[in-house]
């Protein structure tokens, strides 16, 4: 057991933990908040994405002890006092999303996004989410949501060159 | 039937009620369930597509840390009967039994041999280690056409083959008449490959007992919580009256979770044996071996029409995939896509068969379309090859075929009536906005000069049919359960309403879009309904949410119930207005006297009055609350022409899509914003078949797409943006006029792609491209085109 001192959404929690424990488990069996979702096994699907120290990460592929010392931010964390960000706003407004499991990594990841590049071009957005899957909406009421978070026009969510980068 | 208050709610794009939980994290997947005691259950799954079982030890597992039970399938046998299929299609159908966890034989990779129980997933996983199994192992059973041959390998020995039925249907002229007069035949073989429906949310069961009295709570990420309770008591024999199933927020589903699984059955089998909770979560690459697959048919179509491009007979012949076992519907999905092989079509001749095939894959059922995608792709897919052989424009030879708007209703010869439609309006507009003409100009341009990107544009003029209805015909072919749907509708003292709900939302939105329909009847605010869904013990009556049925049928039943209540509210008014019941208005919620509007009582004032029944007329019962069945008349038929174009590069094989424009008819619109949406992860999802998606087996029966890294479930970058338009065209079959839309966009989608494929590279005399449409794929393609076309000349 590894003893792990970690601030979560703004309280701070230490815990002996298994140095095998992922993070992703650990916010969700150990602290119950099970807000962050668990979508994959491979990293592929980008559910569980949560902040870490600053930057995004797929929970599911940090180890708890890696987060030892840390400041994580989960979509739990996000509102605060109720008040919603401006990117759970634009989820809510747009319908960019329908079952919702991928919504908390799909706005963290966006998050991150907006954080580097506060104006994206849509396509800049859908290469930004190229690591968080969606099976319900087709992405292009996200798209259309963080171009709204931006503060930009949302006609256009990128058809141009979607494809292009994978070519 | 009351007629409804002007609409101020259906027809408004509501935002959703239930996104306020999603988007800050609060929701209640299965998985996040924890009550004291709980033990988390992991399965040891065969590594194997085909062997016989010999020793399985599991004494070795219980020794490890944490451990608390461990189960061999025989361990398990005495409790747990075989899982259901409730679409025997044919009297004679080979039915083979389905263990929940394998005793004998395995007959998958993937299926369950054992299962552990141990404090946490972490000890559970490590324990699956120390199981010892015996394999001996047998054939796999892989090729749909080789597996019905008479020296086949068996999947089930003791059935003595693998075919599991032969369904035909036969309409109209003999199909070898029409033939025989047929100016022009066309001939093809297409491939649906198998797919893996990935919801989001991988499965999950938490089931925790009261042993004392002998009951259970079943909490499980499915798409049927009234069909799996009455399901889970007939193969675990714990009584009906004792189970309670709960589907809490449910991750997406798109058929995959409208199954009665073996770790459904499994986990209440334990829990009842140790008189603890437990839960079982699948990992991903674990669901991909244990969830149920869709697709997977090899379909042979033929066409016979005259030279002007009339359409005389249809024929086909499917071989489909059942995989190792008969689950809840399998054998019933090509035969929901049996009637809708004519499409919009008008012809003289249909016959039909399928053969049901066996083989050692993980079993194929419900996969969002169900049948209804694979045969708008085949009739969508030929009629385009028909065109180029007649020498048509695609659109053109559709519009000589299909049924005209003035037609309706019209009786296909499939035996459908389709109530309404209209191909021309939405034709006409996905052309206009599309820019069809511009587009044919550009690709001749290119074409002539040889452009080495070229351009294909693809049409398909789809219709479906959903909302499965009536119960008498789901009889007729042998369907195991009606179609009705439930809803009742509380009226609260306080003035709030509850509306209940048969249906099983799982991202559609069931919440905002009957908040909307019963806001509208009863007068009463958006904000003042709640919905209640997903809980045997508070929704006790439905059938749940598959087939794009729950607004045509269940959201129809909200309609109707609450029509009901205003009907029981109008006694309440009258008596209490001292006026006769034909003299009071009922709008926005008010009945008023005629000619006195002073004279007047709101809905939830009545609702209070009822609740205190200190005045109701005499001899009433003190409530207004009101319930209704719906068995629908009819099924209903969404109809849509989407259109495609994909620029496609001959020098790499890549195929990109440039605009996708789609005009559906989904009937009246109660919420346009998710209606919308609902085609948007349609089109993904026809569109990934059509150009990303295949599970991959190889020889020895071993699944190699077996992890997301693997399977090319389409990302933000991999799709287009969509441009999606309306026309509306009511349902005749509900009041409501609605009709499905949840499978509309994937049915419709692929056959657009890949006629748009197959279009731009139709020059180099390339007549098909199997799916998924991968670089690979159309190089190789391009290649053998041109080869055939040297070696001919």
């Amino acid at each position: 057991m590894t003893h792990i001192k970690v601030n979560v959404d703004g309280t701070v929690y230490e815990d002996d933990v298994e140095p095998r424990l992922l993070l992703a488990h650990y916010l969700r069996d150990r602290l119950g908040l099970t807000g962050t979702p668990i979508g994959c096994d491979t990293s592929n699907c980008g559910a569980c994405t949560v902040d870490l120290d600053g930057a995004t990460v797929k929970s599911c592929s940090v180890l708890a002890v890696q987060a030892d010392g840390s400041e994580v931010t989960t979509v739990q964390g996000l509102a605060r006092n109720g008040e919603l960000t401006a990117l759970q706003r634009a989820f809510h407004e747009l319908h960019a999303l329908q079952c919702g499991y991928c919504t908390p990594g799909m706005i963290m990841a966006a998050r991150d996004l907006l954080r580097e590049n506060p104006r994206p071009g849509p396509d800049e957005v859908r290469h930004a989410l190229e690591g968080n899957l969606c099976r319900c909406t087709g992405y292009q009421n996200i798209v259309r949501a963080v171009l709204a978070a931006s503060g930009q026009d949302t006609a256009r969510s990128g058809q141009e060159t979607a494809q292009e980068v994978r070519a | 039937m009351t007629d409804q208050a002007v609409a101020r709610e259906v027809g408004r794009s509501r935002l959703r009620k239930e996104d306020a939980r999603l988007i800050t994290g609060q929701t209640n997947w299965t998985d996040n369930i924890q009550v004291t005691g709980l033990l988390q259950l992991a399965v040891l799954r065969s590594p194997m597509a085909h062997a016989r079982i010999g020793r399985v030890d599991v004494s070795p597992a219980l020794d490890r840390p944490g451990v608390v039970a461990a189960f061999s399938g025989a361990d398990l046998a005495d409790g747990l009967g075989s899982l259901p299929c409730a679409w025997p299609v044919t009297e004679d159908i080979v039915l083979p039994g389905h263990p929940p966890i394998a005793v004998d034989e395995v007959r998958h990779a993937g299926d369950p041999v054992a299962v552990v129980v141990a404090r946490d997933r972490y000890l559970a996983a490590d324990a699956l280690e120390a199981i010892e199994v015996d394999y001996e192992p047998l054939p796999p059973v892989l090729d749909l056409e080789a597996a019905l041959a008479d020296d086949a390998p068996l999947v089930h020995a003791d059935k003595g083959t693998n075919r599991s039925y032969v369904w035909p249907l036969a309409t109209g002229e003999s199909f070898a008449a029409v033939r025989e007069r047929a100016e022009v035949t066309v001939k093809r073989r297409y491939h649906q490959q198998r797919l893996i429906p990935n919801a989001m949310e991988p499965r999950a069961v938490v089931v925790t007992p009261l042993a004392a009295s002998g009951e259970y709570t079943v909490y499980s990420a499915t798409q049927i919580p009234h069909i799996l309770r009455i399901m889970l008591a007939t193969v675990t024999g714990v009584p009906e009256h004792k189970l309670r199933v709960i589907a809490p927020d449910v991750g997406g589903g798109f058929g995959s979770k409208l199954q009665v699984y073996g770790e459904e059955a499994i986990a209440l089998a334990v829990a009842r044996r140790l008189g603890r909770p437990v839960k079982w979560t699948e990992s991903r690459s674990e669901g991909y071996l244990a969830t149920h697959h869709g697709r997977g048919m090899i379909q042979d179509v033929e066409v016979a029409a005259t030279r002007e491009g009339r359409l005389l007979g249809l024929k086909v012949d499917l071989i489909a995939d059942m995989g190792a076992y008969l689950m809840l519907v399998t054998p019933g999905i090509p035969i929901l896509g049996a009637f809708m092989y004519p499409g919009i079509y008008k012809m003289d001749a249909y016959e039909f068969t399928c053969t049901g095939v066996f083989t050692t894959r993980t079993p194929t059922d419900a996969y969002r379309g169900a049948g209804r995608p694979e045969a708008t792709f085949a009739i969508e897919r030929i009629m385009d090859e028909l065109a180029a052989e007649l020498g048509l424009d695609p659109v053109e030879l559709r519009r000589r075929n299909w049924i005209r708007h003035e037609e309706f209703p019209y009786t296909t010869i499939a035996g459908l009536t389709y109530d309404s439609g209209d191909y021309e309006a939405a034709t006409d507009k996905a052309l206009a906005l599309f820019g069809y003409d511009g587009l044919r100009a550009e690709q001749r341009e290119r074409n002539a000069r040889g452009d080495t990107v070229r351009l294909g544009i693809g049409v398909s003029t789809f219709t479906e049919m959903c909302g499965l209805a009536p119960s008498r015909v789901l009889r007729d072919l042998r369907y195991g359960a009606g179609g009705w749907e439930a809803a009742s509708i509380r009226m609260l003292p306080t003035g709030k309403v509850e509306v209940v709900t048969g249906t099983s939302p799982h991202g559609q939105g069931h919440e905002t879009c009957w908040s909307q329909i019963a806001a509208d009847v009863l007068g009463v605010p958006f904000e003042d309904v709640e919905v209640v869904h997903g809980d045997t013990r508070s929704a006790p009556q439905g059938m749940d949410t598959y087939g794009s049925r729950s607004l045509a049928v269940g959201g129809e039943a909200v309609h109707r119930a609450a029509t009901r209540v205003v009907d029981k509210a109008r006694k309440v008014a009258a008596h209490l207005l001292e006026a006769s019941e034909q003299d009071l208005d009922f709008t926005d919620g008010v009945f008023s006297v005629k000619g006195s509007p002073e004279a007047r009582r709101t809905i939830q004032e009545i609702a209070f009055e009822t609740f205190s029944s200190h005045d109701l007329p005499d001899g009433m019962e003190p409530t207004i609350n009101a319930e209704y069945l719906v068995d629908p008349e009819n099924f209903s038929y969404p109809h849509g022409t989407h259109l495609c174009a994909v620029e496609v590069d001959t020098e790499t094989g890549m195929a990109r899509i440039r605009s996708y424009v789609c005009v559906d008819d989904v009937g009246r619109v109660v919420n346009p914003m998710i209606v919308e949406g609902q085609v948007h992860g349609g089109l993904a999802q026809g569109i990934a078949q059509a150009l990303y998606e295949e599970a991959v087996y190889d020889d020895e029966g071993n699944l190699v797409s077996g992890t997301m890294t693997d399977y090319l479930v389409p990302s933000a970058v991999d799709l287009p943006d969509f441009v999606t338009d309306r026309t509306e065209t009511p349902a005749a079959s509900n009041a409501l006029g609605v009709k499905g839309v949840g499978e509309a966009g994937t049915i419709a989608s692929t056959p657009a792609v890949v006629n748009a494929v197959v279009d731009a590279l139709r020059p180099f005399g390339v007549l098909d491209v199997r799916m998924p449409c991968t670089p690979e794929r159309i190089w190789q393609a391009v290649r053998s085109a041109a080869a055939g076309k040297e070696a001919a000349a």
